[in-house]
């Protein structure tokens, strides 16, 4: 009962705070809203007419939403990179940092579902994925996994801040013995959600460029690179935008776990290349498609071509330390990084799986503005969504939002 | 040969050894439960476990019913003191279209469960549009395993294959969705999709040029149906791959899984011109598909079950489709797989299709 009037309190203090801002904060939230608004209404047509407004087709089956849906699971598992240090090696300069982290990962996952939903022919009959009410293909889909880990995922990334946070509002401290248990969980966790999402394409035999044993492995180096790097973008814009002290010896060990990341992920890249290109067989087709244009058609060139120089700039300048420790290199690496690895994770992988067909037709994909209407939204979705966590987070962090006993 | 022999051995066997264990826990021996997946007990116990889920269903189906009873009541009460004529026929379409909303998986259905789900969509046909289907819910034969067989040395690219199977199973006319691809290849360059050419629009057959046709090949292990996330795709007992349009979900992973480029997505609400539908229709068939649902080849499942061959064999003018009962050892196609030498397309993935080609 009493924990209930405090959680109540809670509700009303963060509701309290998260309508009430500077001016810049609420034209932020503004434009969030307002493209928010618009992906729904492209979201209205995609539901009265159908998959067609989209650039997908028979022979391009998924696009723009499921890349974003792999990208954004590496993001959320990318949390993991400060749990682990904060709550398991007890690392005290991770500390103020993991809330955002945890925030982060719930905003993600929470586009990651809209993804999928939004990538679903008749989400009306979603119920039939529901366990227990519906069929749910156990444990023979990859995507029921997917669906299992996902949310699992979520409940974990809730739970934990929630706990830590409701502790703090009444001026507790949180019990470890509580949390931490969670908190190692999470972490076998965040590593499972992202090779679950990679095995959903590694396991079909039917695309060669996705079937293939280094992808879970890349995907993770991807995502501990990406994840990471998005979140040191996040801290340094909370940190100059609220009162909230993020040292910077915290960016720069979080600086540190990103570059390795890009390090490793660069190698298996380089591993990659030199085994679709130095003896190229019928199943190099689509890397040559993706990297060269088959037939003439390339329509992912300028993409992936963008992105691998992203990507070698970004890590190598992150490599020195002179650099690195820099913070605005290290925030432009960091952008640079994150935009790299989103073209290489979504395009690059899941389009050319598609290009050529199963009997070598070329079909190329591109996006509506309907599409991308709706991937926009979503994006706004999770800016929104994180805002309003990190804020009610910072306040209380920041010891501002207490409980007040009547 | 005999090794050839030996697979079908083998899926003969399965066959057998299957139909006791689930005239057991599915009291019809075809439909149900394990048909779909491999044949061995312990799928069929997890099976049960989902049937035991389907009673829950119903469970709350019927709750569903009630409540739309009610609704229904107290939206009559409303109806009857504004309106004089009511539309009882409006009032039985809403009740048709909440039952088939909540309705479960037709792969775990009994057979009365699929009778009244089939008694359902002929009605609701019926009342929006004032014409009779006759939809079957016909379950596979005992003994039977369909497969299917390719002459490329006949096969001139008339599609009139093609053109028989998009009238027969009323496929969308807008989006022209086709299930048999007919490839062109150049001679001298053997069988080679690659450069084949497989949407071509001249006099044929042309010259230097031989034709190869794809669709479903009906895999014995399909890929497709492992990955489906709902069940909404399995195997039938006679070994037709089919979909449930009603349940499927529409995330097109079985797609992503196929290496045959055998499944169909709608993109839009499917289209058939009224007087181009066919009427003679089967649930996991060619009945109307709607928006957002998988669809495939189903070897025309309304025709092969009533002992016919299927549209795209019937309409070859040159006798390069053969079509049978792969355990039937008098019919055409074990004398097609006995005699001729047959391959099947991309044997390495172990997907072991149903479908092969030969040449004469």
């Amino acid at each position: 009962m009493g924990s209930l009037k405090v959680f109540k309190s809670l509700v009303i203090d963060s509701l309290d705070i998260i309508t009430h801002g500077t001016k810049k904060y609420h034209l932020w939230m503004a434009f969030l809203t307002a493209v928010m608004l618009a992906g729904m209404y492209c979201y209205s047509i995609q539901v009265e007419e159908g998959l067609s407004v989209t650039g997908m087709t028979n022979r391009v089956s998924w696009g723009l939403y499921i890349s974003n849906f792999t990208f954004l699971v590496g993001v959320a598992a990318a949390a993991v990179m400060l749990v682990m240090p904060t709550y398991v090696l007890h690392d005290v300069d991770f500390k103020r940092a993991v809330l955002i982290g945890e925030g982060l990962a719930v905003a993600a996952l929470l586009m990651c579902l809209a993804f999928v939903v939004a990538d679903m022919g008749g989400p009306n009959v979603l119920w039939h994925m529901i366990p227990g009410i519906g069929v749910f293909n156990f444990p023979n889909s990859m995507l029921t996994w997917d669906v299992l880990v996902l949310n699992g995922y979520l409940f974990i990334n809730i739970t934990i801040p929630f706990y830590i946070l409701f502790r703090h509002y009444q001026n507790k401290e949180a019990l470890a013995k509580v949390y931490v248990p969670g908190a190692i969980l999470s972490v076998f966790w965040a590593v499972g959600i992202h090779l679950v999402t990679a095995f959903l394409y590694q396991g079909l035999q039917a695309r060669p460029y996705w079937n293939n044993a280094l992808l879970g492995p890349r995907f993770l180096a991807s995502a501990f690179a990406a994840g990471p790097a998005l979140i040191i973008l996040v801290l340094a814009m909370i940190r100059s935008h609220t009162d909230f002290k993020i040292e910077d010896k915290t960016i720069k060990k979080i600086a540190l776990v990103v570059t390795v990341a890009a390090q490793i992920n660069l190698i298996m890249l380089v591993s990659e290349l030199f085994k679709e290109f130095y003896a190229p067989t019928h199943h190099s087709e689509s890397a040559y498609y993706l990297f060269f244009g088959l037939h003439g058609k390339n329509a992912l060139m300028p993409w992936i071509w963008t992105a691998i120089p992203l990507n070698i700039l970004a890590t190598v300048v992150l490599t020195f330390h002179k650099l690195r420790n820099n913070l605005t290199i290290l925030y432009i690496c960091c952008f640079l990084l994150f935009v790299a690895i989103w073209i290489e994770k979504g395009f690059g992988l899941i389009v050319p799986g598609f290009i050529p067909g199963p009997y070598g037709k070329i079909a190329e994909y591109l996006p509506t503005g309907i599409e991308i209407g709706v991937t926009l939204g979503i994006w706004a979705m999770g800016a929104f969504v994180f805002t309003i966590l990190a804020r009610t987070a910072v306040e209380i962090e920041t010891g501002k939002l207490r409980y007040k006993k009547k | 040969m005999s090794e050839k022999k030996n697979k079908w051995f083998s899926l003969k066997l399965s066959n057998k050894k299957k139909v006791p264990q689930d005239t057991g826990s599915c009291g019809c021996g075809k439909k149900s439960g394990g048909c779909g997946s491999h044949a061995s007990t312990e799928v069929a116990k997890p099976v049960d476990g989902f049937d035991q889920v389907m009673g829950a269903t119903m469970d709350r189906r019927n709750a569903f019913k009630q409540l739309t009873a009610s609704l229904l009541v107290g939206a009559g009460a409303i109806s009857t003191s504004c309106s004089v004529t009511s539309d009882d026929a409006a009032k039985e379409k809403a009740q048709i279209d909440w039952e088939e909303q909540f309705k479960g998986n037709y792969k775990l259905m009994s057979d009365d469960e699929k009778k009244a789900t089939v008694d359902r969509l002929v009605r609701s046909h019926q009342i929006r549009t004032q014409d009779t289907l006759d939809m079957s819910s016909k379950t596979a034969e005992e003994g039977v395993l369909f497969g299917y067989a390719f002459n490329i040395s006949k096969c001139q690219g008339y599609m009139d294959c093609v053109s028989a199977c998009v009238t027969e199973n009323n496929q969308d006319r807008n989006s022209q969705m086709e299930y048999i691809r007919i490839h062109e290849m150049k001679d001298g360059q053997g069988i080679n999709f690659g450069e084949a050419d497989d949407n071509y629009y001249h006099e044929v057959p042309a010259e230097g040029h031989f034709y190869v046709g794809t669709q479903c090949f009906h895999c014995d292990n399909p890929p497709c149906v492992e990955v489906c996330p709902v069940q909404a795709t399995w195997k039938e007992p006679d070994g037709i791959v089919v979909v449930d349009y009603d349940w499927c979900v529409g995330c097109r992973y079985c797609m992503a899984a196929c290496p045959y480029d055998g499944r169909r997505f709608n993109w839009s609400k499917p289209e058939v011109p009224k007087e181009e539908i066919n009427k003679n229709q089967h649930y996991l068939g060619n009945r109307l598909r709607k928006k957002g649902v998988m669809e495939k080849c189903t070897f025309c499942i309304q025709r092969s079950r009533d002992g016919k061959n299927p549209a795209c064999v019937e309409a070859c003018p040159t006798g390069a489709r053969v079509f049978g009962n792969l355990l039937d050892p008098n019919s055409t196609i074990r004398w097609v797989l006995e005699n001729k030498k047959v391959f099947r397309l991309k044997e390495d993935l172990g997907t072991e299709p149903k479908f092969w080609y030969y040449m004469d």
